[in-house]
């Protein structure tokens, strides 16, 4: 069985004596792009710099196809990294920014040298391969105009694709990106997100990319993994983490609006109850326990007669979004309030009623016990809507 | 970026640092040890830093009885915090209107301000002390304030630092009806302090080593800074009495390196920050 | 806003700030404009301090002083100071800057160690380095004649008094600069290196010329212009300890105005240095601002 292309096994860290990462298990196909997703500060920046070797882990190995690179430092790593604020070296041009890996590389000490270097043997040579390569890679990212420009003329976005540059003009065997689209505008994000997927594609390298934005991470990777408090909580393709999530904080993290909860217990006939309103039936619970039923916003089916196994709520207001509608609702058990997206003509039905009633569609919810872990259900036979 | 990393680098450095140290401070360790031997050692006891018969009682009498030690001392301290204190009340309200307000004439006040900027005292000290002289102001503290009242250098400082200040922050004091005068004060200056701080560290220093002036303006030893002091001691002194002369320069360099040694912070910070604006 | 309303606000504007500047303005007349003014004036003439006949000499004032040797020699002392002390004192400062950031722990009492020297009193610390450099028992030439060297007669003779002025000099500017350059490499971004070192820049030197230098590069050029400038104004040492000797070797810029102008009273003709003077500092900095300043802000 060949090696997974990066694997980061049981890292854990602590910065002086606040533990940081515990017990992180990662493992990437050759050519997978992972999206770690997280809130800020939940750790992950910290893993992607030790998968880089810009930090050192406490405990833990960073293998690349197999081979430990733990001890190895980040420049004997062949990964490439494209950061945050793209860190271009200000004083070059993009065509000397692109040009730097591969000079450090290819090119001795002696023959880097400013004047003398060029003079040695071999070093005429290496260098036009250089720009050669430089230039290809410029192409490809359309930013062959911009090669003599230096970093403080171009735009976002033109900065974003020299630092991709950077890192795709030495072939690496890793690409590490840290949060690259967070200083973009809106806009541009969204285009950008093809752009990388697309380069990806072509690259075909293995990609461990690093986002605070959910939605970024479910649109561009082939698996995500969710990380929370210093834990990776589940690694699953984008599809599996939305819709069957491992645990609350998952649920609850993945997912725009965010997923309603619940507050409610189970009764003696393994039903769920929110109040006196039934939300759920076959509960895998015991009696009496406590339960959180979880229910996303596409799911919640807002209706002016109550139906059975309905929750009473009441219609604070209605978000109009071009194509579709969210409905704001308050009720007594939920002080965070309750939202449910909507078709539009089916908002503007809606919109003159105060008190309403809110059930999971086709039973579609999501049940977690009281630490967050999810609770089965066991298989229907059909029951009446 | 790889930290300290091998124990061998760090300790060649801090090798190579505390030599540069001990070079750098072998003058002040030679001045103390020099201002505790009587003559006869100085000339004939090389490089040992202890003496052997101590004269540090009769050195540092010499010290203060040959030049009135303490009245220079305190002289310098007037005149520095004098100033000090006149550069800042004169130049932060110049420097706010130059930074936040129009008016006709803006830009030929700060071209002046610049051109101040490359104007030393000692270029322009021949007319104002003729004028001094015709005013009778020699021999008196305030010839040797006054010419150092306007400090283009502080003008300078402070209005790059008051252009940082938001603009919101003064429309709202005017909506409150505070005229602008109230402003400076309230306003402005609490926000500039760090700069008005830096560079009173700065002025102080520069003012307390002033010779240039001083040696032209006065003549009277009661009246001296401690560097003119420090000249009139060495004119008072018979020729090789290092030990005396050592111990006059420990007493006069203690003021100001106390107050770095317990401003050390401030101090640097403040030389950083005019570092910075400039 | 009406336009009336707006030009009264602004008249309003303009008086305030007339107020709040007026003070300023009248010293900077007083104290700048006209002495500045009077220098140009007094410059071309013969003035002498206490003599009633003034003789107007115009351009011929600065052509007599050009070709003067006392002048040319004191220019050329100045020059060759500043070219001792000022690469030296950056050099070192930066090499300093460099070496105590690295160091974690002793950092602060480094800093403050190497900082001393230039809160000490100048001329104090003159007198102390006369001592030092005492060609008999000043311990300088004890160490030297210790490890086998013949002393040097630093300041007592003509061909090293200027170098010996140039030693303490460098002395009191290092930790200066230090302190100004430990400001500029603490603001270099740190993502840089993390970048660099991703690239594979691995040596200390490679950083060095890759991040650290180029990012120097504002901070270098203000060290040096104001090591510059400070050196073109050295006064304090050549007062203290060899008033121009021995033999002009040390007659610098400012102590020949000093002299010209208040020892022999040759009011005009140390005006005109004076001038002169100015002149050196303006041309400075104007190569700072307008050559340098944006090859060096990368824009």
């Amino acid at each position: 069985m060949t090696p997974p292309a990066l694997h980061l096994c049981g890292i854990a860290k602590s910065f002086g004596t606040t533990p940081v990462l515990a017990g992180i298990d990662l493992a990437v196909a050759q050519g997978e792009f992972i999206a770690l997703v997280g809130p800020s500060g939940c750790g992950k920046s910290t893993l992607l710099r030790i998968a880089a070797g810009l930090e050192q882990p406490d405990e833990g190995a960073v293998l690349l196809a197999g081979q430990d690179m733990t001890a190895r430092r980040a420049a004997d790593r062949d990964m490439a990294m494209v950061f945050q604020s793209y860190a271009l070296y200000p004083h070059m041009t993009v065509r000397q920014n692109m040009a730097l890996p591969l000079a450090m590389r290819r090119l001795s000490a002696a023959q880097r040298l400013p004047l003398l270097g060029a003079l040695l043997p071999g070093s005429r040579a290496t260098r036009q391969c250089i720009q050669r390569e430089v230039e290809a890679t410029a192409s490809s990212l359309k930013i062959a105009a911009l090669l003599e420009r230096k970093p403080a003329q171009l735009s976002g976005g033109q900065r974003q694709r020299v630092a991709l540059g950077r890192a795709l003009v030495r072939h690496p065997r890793a690409f590490l990106m840290d949060e690259p689209l967070s200083n973009l505008d809106a806009a541009l994000r969204v285009h950008m997100r093809t752009e990388i997927v697309e380069l990806h594609r072509r690259a075909g390298v293995v990609t461990l990319y690093v986002t605070h934005d959910q939605e970024e991470a479910l649109g561009m990777a082939d698996r995500v993994a969710v990380m929370l408090g210093g834990r990776i909580r589940q690694v699953a393709t984008p599809d599996v983490v939305y819709r069957d999530p491992a645990d609350l904080d998952v649920a609850s993290f993945i997912g725009s609006p965010r997923i309603n909860l619940l507050p409610g217990q189970v009764d003696s006939a393994a039903r769920a109850q929110c109040g006196e309103h039934i939300l759920a039936d076959r509960v895998v619970a015991a009696a009496g326990s406590a339960i959180h039923v979880g229910i996303r916003p596409e799911h919640l089916h807002l209706s002016a007669e109550p139906t059975p196994w309905s929750l009473p709520v009441r219609l604070e207001r209605i978000e109009f979004l071009g194509a579709e509608a969210l409905a704001h609702c308050s009720a007594d058990a939920m002080p965070d309030g309750l939202i449910a997206r909507l078709p539009p003509d089916h908002a503007a039905g809606l919109r003159r009623k105060r008190a309403l009633f809110a059930s999971a569609r086709d039973g579609a919810v999501l049940l977690f016990d009281t630490a967050g872990r999810r609770i089965a259900q066991t298989l229907a036979a059909c029951h009446a809507a | 970026m790889n930290t300290n990393g091998h124990p061998i680098w760090r300790a060649l450095r801090l090798l190579v640092l505390g030599l540069g140290a001990a070079v750098v401070l072998f003058p002040f360790v030679f001045m103390l040890s020099t201002s505790l031997k009587p003559q006869s050692e100085v000339f004939s006891s090389g490089l040992a830093l202890v003496p052997v018969n101590w004269a540090a009682v009769e050195n540092y009498t010499k010290a203060f009885t040959r030049i009135p030690m303490g009245r220079i001392l305190l002289n310098g301290v007037i005149v520095c915090v004098a100033i000090v204190a006149f550069q800042i009340v004169f130049a932060l309200p110049a420097a706010y209107a130059l930074a936040k307000l129009r008016f006709p004439g803006r830009d030929l006040l700060f071209g002046l301000v610049l051109m101040g900027l490359l104007v030393p005292i000692h270029a322009i000290s021949i007319p104002l002390y003729a004028a001094a002289r015709m005013a009778g102001l020699l021999n008196t503290l305030a010839v040797l304030v006054m010419p150092f009242t306007l400090s283009v250098f502080a003008m300078f400082l402070f209005r790059q630092f008051i252009r940082a200040i938001p603009d919101d922050l003064i429309h709202a004091a005017r909506s409150d009806g505070l005229g602008e005068a109230a402003i400076v004060w309230r306003i402005i200056m609490p926000n500039a302090w760090p700069a008005a701080s830096a560079f009173a560290i700065f002025s102080v220093v520069a003012h307390w080593n002033d010779l240039y002036w001083p040696l032209i303006a006065i003549s009277r030893t009661s009246l001296a800074t401690p560097p003119l002091g420090l000249l009139f001691f060495r004119a008072a002194e018979a020729g090789d009495d290092y030990g005396a002369l050592m111990a006059a320069t420990v007493i006069i360099t203690l003021p100001l390196v106390l107050f770095f040694l317990l401003a050390q912070r401030l101090f640097i910070e403040g030389v950083t920050m005019t570092g910075l604006k400039g | 806003m009406p336009p009336d309303a707006r030009t009264l606000a602004d008249r309003h504007e303009a008086r305030a700030a007339w107020w709040l500047i007026a003070p300023t303005a009248v010293l900077m007349l007083a104290l700048l404009v006209l002495p500045v003014v009077a220098v140009l004036v007094l410059s071309l003439t013969d003035a002498e301090l206490g003599e009633p006949v003034v003789n107007f000499l115009g351009l011929q004032a600065y052509a007599d002083l050009l070709s003067d040797r006392d002048f040319r020699g004191a220019f050329r002392n100045t020059a060759l100071y500043v070219l001792m002390v000022v690469p030296a004192s950056v050099v070192l400062g930066l090499g300093l800057a460099l070496l105590i950031e690295a160091e974690a722990r002793g950092r602060a009492l480094f800093r403050s160690l190497y900082f001393l020297p230039s809160v000490s009193l100048v001329v104090a610390m003159a007198s102390v380095w006369q001592y030092l450099m005492h060609p008999s028992f000043g311990p300088i030439n004890q160490l030297l004649r210790l490890m086998g060297f013949a002393g040097i007669n630093w300041l007592g003779s003509s061909d090293n008094a200027l170098m010996a002025l140039a030693v303490i000099g460098v002395w009191q500017a290092i930790g200066f600069n230090m302190v100004l350059f430990l400001a500029g490499l603490t603001a270099i971004d740190r993502t840089l290196y993390a970048a660099a070192e991703m690239d594979g820049v691995r040596s200390a030197w490679d950083r060095f010329r890759v991040v650290t230098w180029p990012m120097l590069g504002p901070t270098t050029l203000f060290v040096a212009t104001i090591t510059i400038i400070n050196a073109v104004k050295v006064f304090e040492t050549v007062a203290t300890l060899t008033q121009g000797g021995p033999a002009k070797a040390t007659r610098t810029l400012l102590w020949a105005i000093y002299k010209e102008g208040f020892v022999y009273l040759h009011v005009g003709a140390a005006s005109a240095m004076a001038v002169v003077f100015i002149v050196v500092l303006l041309f400075l900095l104007v190569i700072q601002t307008k050559v340098l300043d944006k090859q060096v802000h990368y824009r």
